[in-house]
């Protein structure tokens, strides 16, 4: 399955990632051959295989609801861009 | 031309918990901004999520309630979105296979009917943290206390009708939750919240085009809310426009919906499996060691209320609305032994007087056991319904048990005969105008007598006893 330069320049957009003019060509190459791969994969008969969540055979393990982490917010907010009065500040943002 | 309202509700209930879904840290309400998000809620390269076994349970507990299918093996997905109070980039959601399937509940209609709405799904998922948009300089200010607490998103199917249907199943799906103690459903805090789907068509149609309206924090918004979108969907449709498929705001001051910043890759949002969760298996001896600790659900109890106490439909749904007040009056009933008399105090004064002072139940002044003693004031003849009331208000102002207050402001009620006729004796001595027109006839003056007597003995005889006697009196 081929993927069209504007797929490719949407799903950038939605990850936040930034693709240059120029690359624009080789990326839509390279995404388009992975997606011929899954192709291929596609194409193997899994009747009666169940689908797979994860790779791992095994079930989730579960915690006990008991809260065991103390506040570090000042060690946090020392490695934060911009604080005030304990917020981390961003860009504004306004729905 | 006739139009049909189609509505569906999503849900979501902030879960009791004490930690986080995915972390250790406290879900506690009302901390100082951040000091309860830790590296797992900030989002930080290399950390893992692993879920809480409480949040599990409760999603079980609900789903059980509501007669779903509960998903034997889950998966968590990533939904990927880019806003700055969800610091990963993607909230931890279930998309395929959520926890609890297809399930339903019935509502109660105003004409009486019931209605059965189907509850498509309920899955768990992470919540996001605040944004704060003052007062920064331009900036906003993020609060990541609450990114990680556990929410169960409970969708229904588009079921409803109008905006009471509405209001009806969200109200009873609010006391479902509080009853099943799985979340404390605390609107002002954001615990219950609830999004619309809203659409209108011609009846036998397909499903018109639908808005979203978010963020309706109270019963009352959400049925305006409502009934504005339909009229604004009519309004442009009639107009000959269409209907745009969009998330709206509900804004309560201008009683209006708007338009969210348009949002063209909104619903975009790229789910897939989460890798960094496994399969969470619910085997049916889990189930079922849920289902042992399920507390009496509102329909059982309200049934059990109209068949044990002899209660009235109504009287039962009042007292069944949340657990607490079944409770009190439970133990209101079961004390004094006259279950009409509980319910009628429990519905009438005390739920009064608690609206009155914007109180729960678990904080009236007036406990089971000192109503019951108040209770038993009236059944013993020693003051009537009307006294009663006093005493009942002294007894919420703190100012002693119902003996106590009797005692203090000599509210016994006058049995004596002797001291009632003598009363009435006088009465009768110093209105021969009125006597005379009740004995040639004009029987409705019998109340303006009993009106007297009351105020002659200061509401405290016993209203059988003075009947009688003035009976037998003026026929004299």
């Amino acid at each position: 399955m081929a993927i069209s330069e504007d797929e490719v320049k949407k799903v950038a957009r939605l990850a936040r990632l930034a693709v240059p003019e120029e690359r624009l060509a080789a990326y839509t190459q390279s995404l388009s051959n992975i997606l011929n791969l899954v192709d291929q994969l596609s194409a193997v008969d899994t009747t009666g295989v169940e689908p797979m969540a994860h790779p791992l055979d095994m079930v989730q393990r579960l915690r006990e609801d008991v809260v065991t982490e103390t506040d570090h917010r000042a060690q946090y907010q020392a490695v934060a861009p911009e604080v005030e009065k304990g917020l981390y500040l961003v860009p504004k943002v306004i729905e | 031309m006739e139009w049909e309202t189609v509505i569906g509700l999503e849900i979501h209930a902030q879960l009791s918990t004490n930690s986080k879904i995915f972390s250790g840290s406290s879900t506690a309400y009302g901390a100082e901004a951040n000091t309860q998000a830790n590296l797992v809620d900030l989002g930080m390269p290399g950390v893992l999520p692993v879920l809480n076994k409480k949040a599990v349970e409760l999603a079980i507990r609900l789903g059980l309630a509501i007669d779903a299918e509960i998903t034997q093996r889950s998966i968590f997905a990533r939904k990927n979105y880019f806003y700055p109070d969800s610091p990963k980039g993607y909230q931890i959601s279930q998309y395929e296979l959520p926890i609890v399937g297809l399930g339903h509940m019935d509502i109660q209609l105003e004409n009486g009917e019931t209605k059965r709405i189907g509850i498509t799904r309920a899955h768990l998922e992470e919540d996001a943290g605040k944004s704060l948009h003052e007062d920064f300089q331009g900036q906003t200010g993020i609060d990541l206390n609450r990114a990680g607490t556990p929410l169960l998103e409970i969708v229904s199917e588009p079921d409803m009708r109008n905006a009471k249907e509405a209001v009806a199943y969200m109200k009873k799906l609010h006391a479902l939750v509080r009853y099943l103690g799985v979340g404390d459903g605390n609107m002002q805090e954001g615990s219950f919240r609830c999004d619309a789907n809203v659409s209108v068509r011609r009846p036998g149609q397909p499903f018109g085009t639908r808005a979203e309206i978010k963020n309706l924090n109270s019963f009352k918004f959400i049925e305006r809310a409502i009934n504005h979108e339909v009229e604004r969907q009519i309004d442009i449709i009639e107009s000959g426009g269409t209907v745009v498929q969009e998330t709206r705001l509900f804004d309560p001051d201008r009683d209006e919906t708007r338009s969210m910043r348009s949002k063209e890759d909104a619903n975009d949002y790229r789910y897939f499996p989460d890798p960094d969760l496994l399969p969470v298996v619910i085997t049916p001896e889990d189930i079922e060691a849920v289902r042992a600790t399920m507390p009496e659900l509102p329909d059982a109890k309200k049934q059990r209320f109209m068949s044990e106490y002899a209660l009235t439909d109504y009287d039962a749904s009042l007292l069944t609305q949340s657990r607490e007040v079944a409770d009190y009056f439970e133990a209101v009933a079961q004390g004094c032994g006259d279950a009409k008399l509980a319910a009628n105090w429990v519905n009438g004064e005390v739920s009064k007087t608690l609206a009155d002072h914007d109180l729960d139940i678990t904080a009236a002044p007036v406990s089971s056991v000192a109503l019951v003693e108040l209770l038993q004031r009236i059944q013993d003849d020693t003051v009537s319904n009307k006294i009663a009331r006093e005493v009942f208000e002294a007894m919420w102002k703190g100012e002693g048990s119902a003996d106590a207050v009797i005692d203090q402001k000599g509210l016994k009620q006058i049995t004596d005969t002797s001291a009632i006729e003598a009363m009435i004796d006088e009465i009768i001595a110093k209105n021969p105008g009125q006597v005379a027109e009740y004995r040639s006839g004009k029987d409705k003056l019998f109340g303006f007598f009993v009106g007297q007597a009351m105020r002659a003995s200061k509401g405290k005889a016993n209203p059988n006893t003075l009947n009688d006697i003035l009976k037998q009196k003026l026929e004299g």
